[in-house]
């Protein structure tokens, strides 16, 4: 049996009195793309925060690479990799420094983390920027510089927040396509949280995120099928996708 | 943390890392360091030279004679660049966490203690680049302290660093918002500054009221101050170097509390999505 790259048990969250998810259970099998959909509030960046332990799961177990975020912190956020929803790269330095910087995070030495920016900048198309300044780049050689930080120490899970927001809808193409080549290349799995119904694809794991909620989760085709992913969505939550 | 997945080597590798960010940054504002200095030495050039004459001192440790108000306050002054960049420390934390820059940070697979502690331990360093910068200055402005004292007053600048820059830890866990740091100004590091023995000793204060003195006395900046006024004389203030101690765990212990995801800031702040 294989172990799950993320295993969501039954997670609950609340902020005081609002509870931001309910029993959330869902996992992201290995290599797999798994898309997380909910429109804004759905409990998306809530379920990120936890998983990334920006906030502490009190209730449920979160597991990656089978390990207990709870009881082995340091060994499960070893293993991920996060591009978060708004920009998370010092603007003020390089992409080179940045990588470097996020390297050292992850006890990367200088040399392997030459080596290693080197190679991730070369397979998200931005070898060349490498001495540039984030500030200086466009909004989707900032995603991809971001899915470059995320991938240089080799995580087994890519956690993608939104991770096309804000750009145009060319680069927003780009991003997505290059998250699955690099998937697929690197052999690693992503959960990418989204609330645009268009980039994902019927081979697609897929999990509706609704109200603090997981309405369904499946294969997208199967989800979709007979009526399409935007009605069954429609049906799922009342609301309309993007 | 019996669960790192690292060696000891990885650990000065993040540390260096943090810390060639935090350097990196500091080369990048070259504004910040200019500020950090003129601040002290407007302070020395203009406000010291016009209080000469009106306040008097008396011999009192470590002097062994009677010393110039310029020489008096150079400590305080060292204390106050330190403070300053605890403070500037605080609010890179504050704009980080606002930027989402922090998030990188702490999502690292060590533990935030170790983190803060890196982070902490680099502002430290630019500040004491800064306080040299400063007395080198000041030597050719006549301010000159024995030889030895440029060295003894090394470890009392480490100290007094690292409290102050735990101090601007913990405030930057406890500030919301950037708009929130003006308060922090006018609560915090104003009153610090000028209720303290830098610009003036405590029997000063006494003849006043007795009542500041004893805010004076208890406030950690003056032990700071009065730390590095000793060392920079190569004598230790016992007293001073206890409190600096016993603020720098409080202070620490306090931020570490606070940015830790199951209490503190972290566990109150609402995500969106």
């Amino acid at each position: 049996m294989t172990t799950d790259a993320l295993a969501i048990d039954d997670v609950s969250h609340s902020f005081g009195r609002v509870q931001a998810l309910k029993n959330v259970t869902l996992n992201v099998p290995p290599g797999r793309f798994t898309a997380l959909l909910g429109v804004n509030g759905a409990g998306k960046t809530t379920l990120f925060s936890l998983v990334t332990r920006l906030y502490d799961n009190s209730s449920g177990a979160i597991r990656v690479a089978g390990y207990d975020l709870r009881r082995k912190p340091s060994q499960a956020l070893a293993r991920l990799g996060v591009v978060f929803q708004s920009r998370a790269m010092d603007a003020d330095l390089t992409v080179r420094q940045n990588l470097a910087y996020h390297a050292s995070l992850h006890g990367i030495g200088r040399r392997d983390a030459s080596d290693r920016i080197a190679e991730v900048l070369g397979q998200v198309g931005l070898s060349e920027k490498a001495g540039d300044r984030i500030s200086a780049l466009s909004g989707g050689q900032q995603r991809r510089a971001e899915i470059a930080r995320a991938l240089i120490h080799r995580p087994d899970i890519l956690l993608l927040d939104e991770a096309t927001v804000g750009l145009d809808v060319k680069s927003r193409a780009e991003v997505l396509a290059l998250t699955r080549r690099l998937i697929a290349e690197n052999g690693v799995s992503a959960l990418w949280a989204t609330h645009i119904m268009d980039e994902i694809q019927p081979d697609d794991d897929l999990v509706i995120l609704h109200e603090g909620q997981v309405l369904r989760r499946d294969r997208a085709s199967e989800i979709a099928r007979g009526k399409g992913l935007t009605q069954a969505f429609l049906d799922l939550t009342g609301v309309a996708p993007a | 943390m019996s669960d790192i997945p690292f060696p000891p080597r990885a650990w000065i590798t993040a540390f260096l890392g943090i810390a060639r960010r935090e350097t990196l940054r500091f080369v990048n504002q070259r504004g910040r360091f200019l500020a950090a200095l003129v601040r002290p030495l407007v302070w020395l050039f203009i406000f010291a030279a016009g209080f000469r004459a009106v306040l008097g001192l008396s011999i009192t440790p470590p002097y062994q004679t009677y010393v110039l108000y310029e020489v008096y306050v150079t400590p305080g002054l060292v204390a106050m660049i330190q403070l300053f960049n605890g403070m500037q420390s605080s609010l890179s934390m504050v704009y980080d966490r606002e930027t989402g820059a922090m998030r990188t940070l702490l999502v690292s697979p060590f533990p935030r203690w170790f983190l803060l502690a890196s982070k902490l331990v680099a502002g430290v360093v630019v500040s004491i680049i800064q306080v040299f910068t400063f007395l080198a200055i000041a030597w050719f402005w006549g301010i000159r302290p024995p030889a030895i004292g440029y060295l003894t007053v090394l470890p009392a600048l480490i100290l007094a660093g690292l409290m102050l820059g735990a101090m601007g830890l913990f405030l930057s866990s406890a500030i919301r918002q950037l708009e929130n740091f003006a308060g922090v100004m006018n609560f915090v590091i104003f009153p610090m500054f000028f209720a303290s023995s830098a610009l003036y000793p405590l029997w000063r204060m006494r003849e006043s009221s007795t009542l500041l003195h004893d805010i004076c006395a208890i406030n950690p900046f003056t032990h700071a101050v009065e730390l590095i006024r000793f060392a920079l004389y190569a004598q230790v203030n016992w007293l001073s170097l206890a409190v600096v101690l016993g603020c720098l765990a409080g202070f620490f212990g306090a931020a570490v509390f606070m940015y830790d995801p199951a209490k503190g800031l972290w566990a109150r702040r609402k995500g969106g999505g």
